[in-house]
């Protein structure tokens, strides 16, 4: 088993996102929301994917979530579990579980928000058994 | 059989034989493919007015390889697809032809993953900075082969499919691969060879997903009376269709890919169904690949691929499906990490009955070529093609 601690890339922001990384150096976790359809949607993005409306805003997301599908590294050095989770906000997000044991994890399990540093320091957003 | 006349066929088909080629240029592969392909047709370059390549041609798009092997076209097309790019670019080469762009349509493909030891799908890959998913993605590290896991780990999920039913599809292909003298794999395996290889992403084990392999291939596509006027068997495109699929949109599901859009369209074109296809080339990047593909294009129903592909349903001369009988990405030849055009040569040669007379299907007049390119885990391509002898 490696020791090594894994440092993720950084993510590289877009003018688009610029706000959602600036949130998450505050430790904020920000999910893009439609007025028009009163939908959120994952990734964020300026134009609303479900109704193309321009009328997006960030709010708070709760962090909470489920696991729906998720897959083991073990052989990478080192070893991480990537995962979907639906939040409780209803998008889907592609992410990490963190501090857990893989062969403990299950599709359906409640999971938690925790946001982890990257290579330059900007945390990205993943998650933990709850 | 088919209820509409051909738009056109393919009068040439040739998968470059080598496997490994560090000796030879990406450009050098394509272009030997071609003349493989032109031979095999019995025409000549001078007849070819419309070229057709994807991501994987060197330089930008067809003008670098038009240059290199010096034709002279008046249609040249580049689609990005990824992996099932070349069984789109049949449809848009039969479609050009059918608009009188061009009257005889060469697609390449050509690579060397192996020998430049790309970490083919284990490794994460920044492709452009500027793609919108980068940054929602590359720090996760998504991987090819991760993607497909979670895939096949939601199947397993919703529908209780097991690891030594997917491990059937890879056994079908190594009872093919075995009488392929190409083949990068020719042992025959079992489906405890499958499950006790080592785990590289869970679900998916090492004998689960497809070689890594330098190579290339070529088709050529031809009006329908060129293809009479050449002295072989007529192979006709009846039937196409195309689609994409994502999973940041409205709804994720996993278990679903473009092939639910692009089967269904290739049929209604083609007016046959599932069941008269008498020969299947299904893109087998992983084994869970050509699972969820059967389920989608409805050769079983949602949810019933772990039973279908079971105890040898996919080997010629056994089950009901033969599948991959050149021994597929599993086994055979994945070149330049893009099994489509892989899947049509295949598909010829068992139409003009020219596969390994062990695994020849008998009578085989109707076949079907279909491939994912992409990752089904975030967006991907599905294309198909289905093909009669005339």
């Amino acid at each position: 088993m490696s020791t090594k601690q894994r440092v993720v890339p950084s993510p590289i922001a877009s003018p688009e996102t610029e706000p959602f990384w600036a949130a998450a150096r505050e430790g904020r976790f920000l999910v893009k929301w439609c007025t028009d359809c009163g939908r959120a949607h994952w990734y964020p993005r300026a134009i609303c994917p479900h109704c193309q409306s321009g009328a997006t805003e960030w709010r708070p997301a709760s962090g909470r979530g489920t696991i729906y599908s998720f897959s083991p590294m073990r052989r990478a050095d080192p070893p991480y579990t990537l995962a979907y989770v639906t939040l409780a906000e209803g998008p889907t997000m592609l992410t990490n579980i963190v501090a857990a044991d893989p062969d403990a994890l299950a599709i359906g399990q409640a999971v938690t928000l925790e946001m982890v540093p990257s290579e330059d320091g900007t945390p990205v957003p993943m998650f933990r058994p709850a | 059989m088919s209820a509409r006349t051909a738009r056109a066929c393919i009068v040439g088909a040739f998968e470059h034989p080598t496997r490994k080629a560090p000796d030879k240029s990406v450009a050098q592969l394509h272009a030997e493919s071609a003349a493989g392909a032109l031979r095999d047709a019995g025409l000549t370059r001078d007849d070819v007015d419309g070229y057709f390549c994807a991501g994987d041609a060197p330089g930008m798009g067809p003008t670098s390889m038009i240059e290199y092997m010096n034709l002279r076209v008046r249609h040249a097309d580049s689609t990005e697809l990824g992996g099932c790019s070349y069984i789109a670019l049949v449809a848009h080469a039969a479609d050009a032809i059918a608009a009188g762009r061009c009257r005889v349509a060469l697609i390449t493909l050509g690579g060397r993953p192996r020998s430049e030891g790309v970490a083919t799908g284990t490794a994460a890959r920044l492709r452009s900075a500027a793609a919108p998913d980068q940054q929602w993605e590359f720090p996760y590290g998504l991987t090819t082969v991760n993607g497909y896991a979670m895939c096949a780990q939601r199947h397993m999920h919703q529908y209780g499919t097991t690891s030594e039913q997917l491990a059937w599809i890879k056994v079908a292909a190594s009872a093919h691969a075995q009488h392929n003298p190409h083949a990068m794999l020719r042992d025959v395996v079992t489906v405890a060879d499958v499950t006790g290889s080592p785990m590289v992403a869970d679900p998916l084990h090492r004998l689960d997903c497809c070689v890594v392999s330098d190579g290339g291939g070529a088709l050529v596509v031809a009006r329908p009376e060129i293809a009479r006027s050449l002295n072989r068997p007529v192979v006709s495109v009846i039937g196409t269709g195309e689609a994409v699929r994502y999973t940041h949109g409205p709804q994720i599901d996993l278990t679903v890919t473009a092939g639910a859009l692009s089967g269904p369209a290739a049929f209604a074109e083609a007016g046959v169904t599932p069941a008269d296809i008498r020969y299947a080339s299904v893109y087998d990047s992983f084994t869970i690949t050509v699972l969820l593909q059967l389920e989608d294009l409805g050769f079983c129903r949602k949810g019933e691929g772990g039973r279908f592909v079971a105890d040898g349903n996919l080997i010629s001369g056994v089950g009901r499906l033969p599948f991959n009988t050149d021994g597929g990405g599993l086994c055979n030849n994945h070149p330049a990490n893009r099994g489509g055009i892989t899947k049509v040569i295949e598909a010829v040669r068992q139409l003009r009955g020219e596969a390994h007379p062990s695994v020849q299907v008998r009578d085989c007049g109707l076949a079907l070529a279909t491939g994912i390119g992409g990752n089904l885990a975030a967006r991907h391509a599905s294309a198909t093609v289905i093909l009669e002898r005339e």
